[in-house]
């Protein structure tokens, strides 16, 4: 059995004094799509910035290709090729379309950067469109293509989407989908997934966890945790849409 | 007529100077969001490095070629004045980052405070002077008492200014440690999320503010002809007007409202009271933050969530 890419081992993060994450284990292979689900508040966006520094575990370890980066900074974690589209997108919203993705390229190679910008641009054509146009004027399905796209630029080893499916619409959440899953079938592209939107996810994702208050208390594959009555009752009453 | 020629002439030199240091300013407060208050007393001794290595060309290399001097001054100046302004965000403002606010802002009125004394005490209190370092001047208008003229050391501040700030254009606008800067201006936990090193960034604004406000400090020196420990804080808070004045955090609005200011101070004291300059471009300050908070460039934009 070979070593996971991410293994997180019992870790622990405060706000404050008031602990998020009370003892996470989990771990993501290499090749693998791995899908977190939860609810509101249950700490799935604070697992996904710990596991980029910032904050720092308390307790715990996170390994990521063999080496631990519980105590990186947070660039230097960037540089290990680990890269997030992180929670409410966070658009460069005054740089352009292309800015923003050169500043994804940032720990990049400078010669691989036409390469990797037709990539993304094949990926998200609509981007295509709007290159020259400041982050901040894109439509929210825009963003979050951008906000992936600005990801993989990075060319990571390891991509964390935090809800890309917030607040977008059913036919822009399935394009985005897709173009996740395409990744990781065509080019072997690892990713952590965080969504509420349960079903998709799950649907998506080889392997599942369930986080309830800073804890997971449920893992299998995506199939098994689909199949659980309580995952049913808990995550996806209506949300077969 | 001749009056306000000549007067816009002048009113664009000191303008120049003051939206090269307004730069520094404006930069410092969109990254850190601090008013560098020391950032007057940095171009302070920045004149007074530019002053020290003049003499030291002059007198002691016999360097007799006033550009070749001139222009090493300018490269001496900006290399130790950024060597200063790095120390000083290291030892001053680094280790508050993430306290209080205020903490920072007091540590930089402090700042100002020890680079005053420091000059003050290490050159003495009495007024610097330096040989004149350029003469000659074009006479553009001559009526019968009244000649407009532009001086030769007046076109070097106009030459100088205008191809530092396009340097100084393209390295925000179109290189890697532009963008990361702008990156870390807007949004610093993600710009650290993509792989930039923001205490690096911040490092580096620092460091790039006092070499421009290093230029303006030689500049000075050379209009002037005089430098004294106490000159950083007028002109520093004239630049801070200019910054206010051209919407805090926007570049072009300190070049613009550096002129402004410059154009406002020549333009009272010819027309009104010279005693009364400086009162001039303070009103335009309390002006400015009661009538148009913002600035003529600051930023209107709604901002998507």
């Amino acid at each position: 059995m070979t070593t996971p890419l991410l293994t997180v081992r019992g870790v622990k993060t405060f706000y404050g004094r008031v602990m998020a994450l009370k003892g996470v284990d989990m771990n993501v292979n290499d090749g693998e799509i791995v899908t977190l689900i939860g609810a509101n508040g249950a700490g799935k966006s604070t697992l996904m910035m710990t596991i980029c520094g910032n904050p720092r575990a308390r307790e715990g370890t996170i390994e990521f290709a063999g080496s631990d980066i519980t105590q990186l900074p947070t660039h230097e974690i960037a540089r290990l090729k680990l890269a997030q589209a992180p929670e409410g997108r966070r658009i460069f919203s005054r740089m352009t379309v292309l800015e923003n993705l050169q500043m994804g390229a940032t720990t990049g190679a400078p010669a691989e950067f036409d390469r990797d910008l037709e990539r993304v641009l094949t990926l998200f054509p609509r981007l295509k469109q709007r290159l020259n146009q400041r982050g901040g004027t894109l439509s929210g399905g825009e963003q979050q293509m951008l906000a992936i796209a600005r990801a993989l630029m990075a060319r990571p080893r390891l991509l964390l989407l935090d809800e890309p499916s917030l607040g977008l619409a059913p036919m822009i959440v399935r394009q985005i989908f897709d173009a996740i899953k395409a990744l990781n079938a065509e080019d072997g592209l690892t990713v952590f997934l965080v969504e509420q939107n349960a079903y998709h996810a799950l649907k998506l994702a080889h392997r599942g966890y369930v986080m309830v208050n800073g804890l997971i208390t449920l893992s299998g594959s995506g199939r098994e945790l689909l199949e659980r009555p309580e995952i049913k009752q808990a995550y996806l009453e209506g949300g077969r849409a | 007529m001749e009056i306000f020629l000549q007067q816009l002439i002048n009113g664009i030199t000191l303008g120049s100077i003051y939206g090269l240091i307004a730069i520094g300013y404006t930069m410092v407060f969109g990254i850190i969001g601090m008013v560098n208050f020391a950032h007057g007393d940095v171009f302070m001794v920045s004149a007074f490095i530019a002053l020290i290595a003049f003499l030291i060309l002059t007198t002691w290399l016999g360097i007799t070629s006033i550009s070749l001097a001139l222009l090493i001054v300018l490269v001496v100046a900006m290399l130790f004045t950024s060597m200063v302004n790095w120390v000083i965000e290291r030892l001053a403002y680094r280790p508050l980052r993430g306290s209080f606010r205020l903490a920072p802002l007091i540590s930089a009125i402090g700042m100002s405070i020890f680079l005053s004394n420091f000059v003050q005490v290490s050159q003495g209190p009495r007024n610097k002077s330096t040989p004149p370092m350029i003469q000659g001047e074009f006479v553009l208008l001559d009526s019968n008492n009244f000649a407009v003229t532009l001086s030769f050391k007046q076109l070097v501040i106009w030459g100088i200014t205008a191809l530092l700030l396009m340097a100084f254009w393209y390295l925000v606008a179109k290189t890697k440690l532009g963008r990361a800067q702008r990156a870390c201006e807007q949004d610093q936990k993600m710009a650290a999320l993509v792989g930039v090193d923001v205490d690096r960034t911040i490092s580096m604004t620092f460091v790039i503010a006092a070499a421009l406000s290093a230029v303006a400090g030689t500049m000075y020196l050379m209009y002037y002809g005089v430098v004294s420990f106490s000159d950083g804080f007028v002109p520093g808070v004239k630049a801070f007007t200019a910054a206010v004045l051209g919407g805090i955090g926007s570049l072009p609005g300190a070049v613009i409202g550096g002129i402004l200011i410059g154009l406002i101070e020549t333009m009272w004291s010819a027309y009104f009271s010279i005693d009364y300059k400086d009162v001039a471009a303070f009103s335009v300050l309390a002006i400015t933050l009661i009538f148009l908070p913002q600035g003529l460039f600051g930023r209107p934009d709604v901002e998507k969530v």
